[in-house]
């Protein structure tokens, strides 16, 4: 654990993360004929937060009505329950590991304000982008990616090609 | 023959339960390869880390060629897998505003959730941005619906669009991959190293 005295954080090597991936990947397609996601069920939660305070207004939306049902909470799915797993595989690795605290993660060049001012606009635009492209790295891009699909390589050259050309302009945030 | 719930191999009751564990699995592997950092995962941009492109990269070749290979070995019928539509400018146009959110917030929804099980705050305002997002998505639903619904191409594949060989186009995507493999190293030799 020399690393250690570095670099606090000492990780598996990635090829040995994204293999196990892949064979989660091909498990989740085995059992289910589907792939993972993340953002799906922050729509879910989205959607039952607008349906709890504004029923009407749920239910006058085209878009927030195609997931909303009588009989059924929109946070019974699929997805929900896998985001719910991510938390807690998580929560047992960064445990396993030492690496829970309560911190906000950030460049020693900027402020704590300013690294949360920028996650915040980073999570409206992925949150808007996920939804028009109906999914995000992992619903569109790895399981697309996974069954070839068209789209979720579309998607994920636009993710990353966008990403390397903005890059630029967040550079004092990170290095 | 998989997929197994589909074809009734398995009770539809056991979904949710198969769910939770699959995203334990998920979740213990991001976590684990260090995708709860968001400056360990914004490195791939500026090229002091390359843990995504590694990690994803790898995850997609070892996913395809075994979905192929059970396909092939008739465990797995592929015609039966949920293909992620293809609606042309509403994935061009989503993954490129995902894209600057991506170097915005330093996370990607699922890589933000393990960051959120271990307590990193900037992470839970992340994901208090990504609803917000949705929900700025779905009230201006009417305005945006003929982007996201337009240029409907089906639930098609890269074989589809372009009549390719399965088999050597995912060999050839391997090779890529080690090339991609290769040339992050080289890079990453040359650029300034980044503690975080």
């Amino acid at each position: 654990m020399k690393n250690n005295q570095e670099n606090k954080h000492v990780y598996w090597n990635p090829y040995y993360g994204g293999f196990l991936l892949g064979i989660i990947i091909i498990f989740t397609f085995y059992i289910t004929g589907r792939g993972l996601g993340a953002s799906g069920a922050m729509k879910s939660s989205v959607v039952t937060l607008v349906d709890t305070v504004a029923p009407t207004h749920a239910e006058n939306n085209a878009y927030y009505k195609t997931f909303i049902n009588e009989e059924d909470s929109p946070m019974n799915t699929w997805l929900v329950y896998e985001a719910l797993g991510v938390l807690i595989g998580a929560f047992l690795s960064g445990g396993l590991n030492g690496r829970i605290s309560w911190r906000i993660q950030h460049s020693p060049k900027i402020t704590s304000k300013r690294r949360l001012v920028f996650a915040l606009i980073g999570g409206v635009l992925f949150g808007l982008g996920a939804q028009i492209a109906r999914g995000c790295t992992s619903g569109a891009a790895l399981s697309g990616m996974a069954v070839l699909s068209t789209g979720g390589f579309i998607t994920m050259l636009a993710i990353f090609g966008t990403a390397y050309l903005t890059a630029y302009f967040f550079r004092k945030n990170w290095i | 023959m998989g997929p197994l719930i589909p074809n009734h191999l398995i009770p539809l009751e056991w979904n949710n339960i198969i769910a939770i564990i699959i995203g334990i699995a998920f979740g213990f592997v991001l976590e684990a390869s260090g995708f709860s950092s968001s400056r360990k995962l914004a490195g791939v941009f500026y090229g002091y880390d390359f843990a995504v492109l590694k990690v994803f990269f790898t995850a997609a070749v070892v996913s395809v060629i075994g979905i192929y290979y059970m396909d092939y070995l008739g465990y797995l019928d592929i015609t039966q897998l949920y293909v992620h539509p293809t609606y042309l400018w509403a994935a061009i146009i989503g993954g490129a505003i995902m894209g600057v959110g991506f170097v915005a917030g330093g996370f990607c929804p699922g890589t933000s959730l393990c960051a959120v099980a271990i307590g990193k705050l900037d992470a839970w305002i992340y994901v208090f941005g990504i609803l917000i997002g949705i929900f700025i998505f779905s009230e201006l639903y009417n305005f945006i619906e003929p982007l996201f619904n337009g240029d409907f191409l089906g639930n098609i594949t890269l074989i589809d669009t372009f009549n390719w060989n399965p088999y050597w186009f995912i060999f050839i995507f391997s090779i890529i991959a080690i090339i991609a493999f290769a040339v992050a190293d080289f890079v990453q030799k040359k650029v300034k190293k980044v503690f975080y």
